[in-house]
């Protein structure tokens, strides 16, 4: 139910049948790309899939997922300034 | 034992500590075998697999060489030279796969068997079981293959045998191998052998025979350039011994992989065997079909890689000797020997955690959970 | 990988562990994940082990196979064991126990049965073998759900009549809510299942602080998206804070995929009401196919013997599941109950949280001190 892994759309053979070939690390398969081919700005080549049962779930954000690796990578710095503040408030 | 077990030494274990030690013991516990029929998991390698040897073959047959469970037997000649003698069936679907075919994994397997004892490969037998109808182009092909295989490793097929069967038995062709070979005075390798603090090294990528062969199934429809790692290991292990003349233990990790070697190892030495995640060489295509379907590298079969246990201070020289040779080209230090938890194999994951790895149940199986 | 190893950085791991630990406080913790890709993700990479002691999680009912009762499993191997059926089912449900044996005790003794990837390759396999009947055994939450009903449009659209399927999808909402109404529950928060919100959007979720007063953070599957999605509960702890927030943002939007949701309503409908492994009967918490699909549900093509079969009266299985008793804390953990011979749903599938503490948890406080190998670094290659 929840194995979903990142692979990268390198091409679509059938756009009427939602077919299209995936890419992880070289390894290649056939993914339906039926449920996402509504998404804002469509599908497209070189864009990064969720896999799952061989389907393609969600297209990965590469701007979320720089976010969240940019938060990761704060919280050693900035945010020890926060938990600083927050350590010296009153217990909850 | 069950201080020892935890960092902190209470004398009075924990209740949670008390339930590992009694599942401890329980494990300890010759494996039964419940089962009225035979099923795939007890061909797997696994915890199947040792409860039918013990149950049926073991009981049956009862002798201290039998009993060492080792790859081959190590047999003692009147003169006191010693040979090793070994045995293994090829039953692998599809029968031609990339990097290879069943009749290498033949030749390359018995070869392998008889290396990990430390031997030199001389003498193989080979029987064949072949079905009804079998092309005769075919086992042509194949019967080619083990000659160039038994070249490669420098061993002749000496005597066989040859049976037909009805159609519909033997799948085509089954082939049984044996093999014989001679193991110098001063090589003794052995579990027992082991102490903590030894280093554990692997020859190379792990994982590419089982993926391989699962690919070229075609039913997960999945395409990968991965061919079959199927090679002979005993001009390796002749280079290996040269170096790290001390080298305690080797074992080729054919079915149930890495992780099921580095258990029976485990057991057998009463020690625990504690691998880093970030040095295992695995193939980033290998890894990208593991993570595909969900299944771990550690436990995929390989038929041209072996684990080897060394003296720390033989670590190095062991290393750069493999990585020296073709076959060995990606040989790493995966692990170390500890006393303790014994019997147990642990790895310390990339990110920093660590967990069991454990005997494998049955085959692998792709999930999507 | 792309999207996975820059997940997996040890570095980063550390920062994150120090802000948990620094948050937490005092306070001792409790969080529930739901999703059975958490445990494993847990597991696989030792984050308990990381965790200070101050947080603890706790393994839900996600994983829509071992929840599966026994009963039903039985069923599946009746369809299996039917003359001329090819019976077709992810790797997961081949060891799952049912009354007295598994499917793959069952191929054993001559059923035809195929282990696939995808319910297309299942339908596949129909089209490749026009005299027998293909049986696909469906299960999942909402993430796997929309492939089976896509499944079944297009063998209708494609007029193929010897393909069916035997549906035991759930969903995810009500079991967390029979979590929630538990008298002897104590947790503070949850993790959102990433996957299954890829599909439903956050937005279902919002009962939980509204309703229950506890906060909820949608994560991701790889270990410092957990982590993160634990310093995000913690921060709402701190502040004060009780809302759904979303941690998996690169893959899940608020709204979920319409279009999945949408080809959901066009093949399945709600059942009354389903059994669960551990938690009883649920209303309400499984999917069927509806009338337009009814040609294509094995349950009606076929006879199953649709017996209840019950858990053995040893298991704890329920207090498990809710995060009342540890897994070692079962009577039956490890002696009668093992990987091998699981007795309830938490052993059954290597998720359910008896089994990943079984095979994977065991012992490792001992083992923290890491190995220097000789090339510290990780290796790559070609």
């Amino acid at each position: 139910m929840c194995l979903g892994i990142p692979g990268q759309l390198v091409e679509i053979v059938d756009p009427a049948e939602h077919r299209g070939i995936a890419d992880v690390d070289g390894v290649r398969r056939e993914v339906n790309i039926g449920l996402v081919m509504g998404e804002a700005g469509g599908i497209k080549v070189g864009d990064w899939i969720l896999i799952h049962v061989g389907f393609a779930m969600s297209r990965i954000d590469e701007e979320e997922a720089q976010r969240t690796l940019e938060f990761l990578k704060l919280m050693g710095d900035v945010y020890d300034d926060e938990i600083k503040q927050f350590s010296q408030d009153a217990p909850l | 034992m069950t201080e020892g077990a935890h960092a902190g030494g209470d004398l009075h274990p924990t209740r949670e500590e008390v339930v590992l030690e009694r599942i401890e013991a329980f494990r300890r516990r010759r494996p039964r075998l419940k089962d009225e029929f035979i099923n795939s998991a007890h061909g797997a390698g696994g915890k199947a697999s040792a409860a039918l040897i013990d149950a049926v073959f073991l009981e049956a047959f009862r002798n201290d060489t039998l009993e060492a469970m080792t790859d081959g037997a190590v047999l003692e000649l009147p003169s006191g030279d010693r040979i090793a003698f070994s045995t293994d069936s090829f039953v692998v679907k599809p029968r031609r796969f990339p990097g290879g075919s069943i009749g290498h994994l033949a030749i390359h397997g018995t070869v392998n068997d008889l290396a990990m004892m430390g031997a030199t490969p001389r003498w193989i037998s080979a029987a064949f079981v072949l079905e009804d109808g079998f092309s005769i182009a075919e086992l042509h092909a194949i019967v080619a293959d083990m000659h160039e295989a038994a070249l490669l490793a420098g061993v002749d097929v000496v005597t066989g045998d040859t049976k037909v069967v009805n159609k519909g038995a033997a799948d085509g062709v089954y082939i049984t191998t044996a093999g014989v070979g001679v193991i110098p005075a001063d090589v003794h390798l052995t579990a027992e052998a082991v102490r903590p603090g030894d280093k554990v090294l692997v020859s190379g990528m792990i994982g590419d025979h089982g993926v391989a062969v699962l690919i070229a199934r075609g039913d997960l429809a999945l395409e990968a350039d991965i061919p079959s790692d199927t090679a002979p290991l005993n001009e390796l292990v002749g280079k290996l011994l040269a170096a790290a003349p001390n080298t305690r233990f080797l074992r080729d990790p054919t079915r149930g992989g890495v992780a099921t070697v580095c258990n029976e190892l485990a057991r057998a030495a009463d020690v625990s065997v504690v691998l880093q995640e970030s040095a295992l060489p695995v193939r980033n295509i290998v890894n990208g079909a593991c993570e595909i379907l969900g299944i771990d590298p550690l436990y995929v079969a390989n038929e041209g890689k072996l684990v080897a246990v060394v003296p720390a201070e033989e670590a190095d020289a062991a290393l750069a000797a493999m990585q020296g040779h073709p076959v060995g080209a990606d040989a790493a230090i995966i692990g170390e020997i500890r006393d303790d938890p014994p019997g147990i194999v642990i790895l310390n994951t990339g990110f920093g955690g660590n967990r069991i790895v454990d005997m494998l149940v049955g085959d692998p199986l792709p999930r999507i959970c | 990988m792309k999207y996975v190893d820059e997940y997996r950085d040890p570095a980063a791991a550390r920062a994150t562990v120090a802000q948990i630990e620094a948050l937490a406080g005092d306070r001792h913790l409790k969080f529930m994940e739901v999703c059975g890709g958490h445990t494993h993700t847990i597991y696989k990479h030792g984050i308990e082990n990381v965790l200070p002691d101050s947080v603890e999680l706790v393994h839900g009912p996600g994983c829509p196979v071992c929840v599966i009762p026994m009963g039903r499993v039985d069923d599946a191997i009746a369809v299996a064991k039917a003359p001329g059926v090819i019976f077709t089912s992810f790797g997961d449900m081949m060891r799952v126990p049912g009354g007295k044996e598994n499917l793959l005790e069952a191929k054993a003794q001559g059923a035809d049965v195929r282990m696939v990837y995808s319910p297309l390759d299942a339908l596949r396999i129909a089209e490749a073998n026009h005299d027998r009947e293909v049986v696909f055994f469906a299960v999942g939450f909402e993430t796997t759900a929309p492939s089976t009903a896509v499944t079944l449009i297009k063998a209708k659209q494609r007029g193929i009549t010897n393909f069916s399927v035997y549906c035991n999808h759930v969903t995810i909402v009500p079991p967390l809510k029979a979590i929630l109404e538990s008298p002897d529950l104590r947790l503070d928060g949850f993790l959102g299942p990433g996957h299954v919100s890829t599909v439903i959007g956050n937005r279902p979720y919002r009962f939980v602080p509204r309703d229950y007063g506890k906060p909820l953070v949608t994560a991701g599957f790889e270990p410092l998206d957990i982590l993160q999605s634990i310093v995000m509960l913690l921060r709402q702890i701190r502040e004060g804070r009780c809302e759904v927030e979303n941690q998996y943002t690169r893959a899940v939007v608020d709204e979920g995929n319409p279009r999945a949701l949408k080809i959901l309503g066009e093949v399945f409908e709600l059942r009354p009401h389903f059994e669960w492994r551990g938690l009883g009967f649920i209303s309400q918490s499984a999917l069927k196919l509806n009338a337009d699909y009814a040609d294509f549900d094995a349950e009606l093509r076929f006879n199953v013997p649709g017996v209840r079969v019950a858990d053995p009266k040893a298991c704890q299985c329920g207090e498990v599941l809710k995060g009342v008793i540890k897994p070692w804390e079962c009577k039956v953990f490890g002696t009668a109950c093992t990987p091998e011979t699981p007795i309830g749903t938490c052993m059954v599938s290597s998720e359910g949280a008896c089994a990943a503490y079984y095979n994977y948890g065991r012992f490792t406080k001992a083992a923290t001190i890491p190995v220097r190998a000789a090339e510290p670094e990780p290796v790559t290659s070609g």
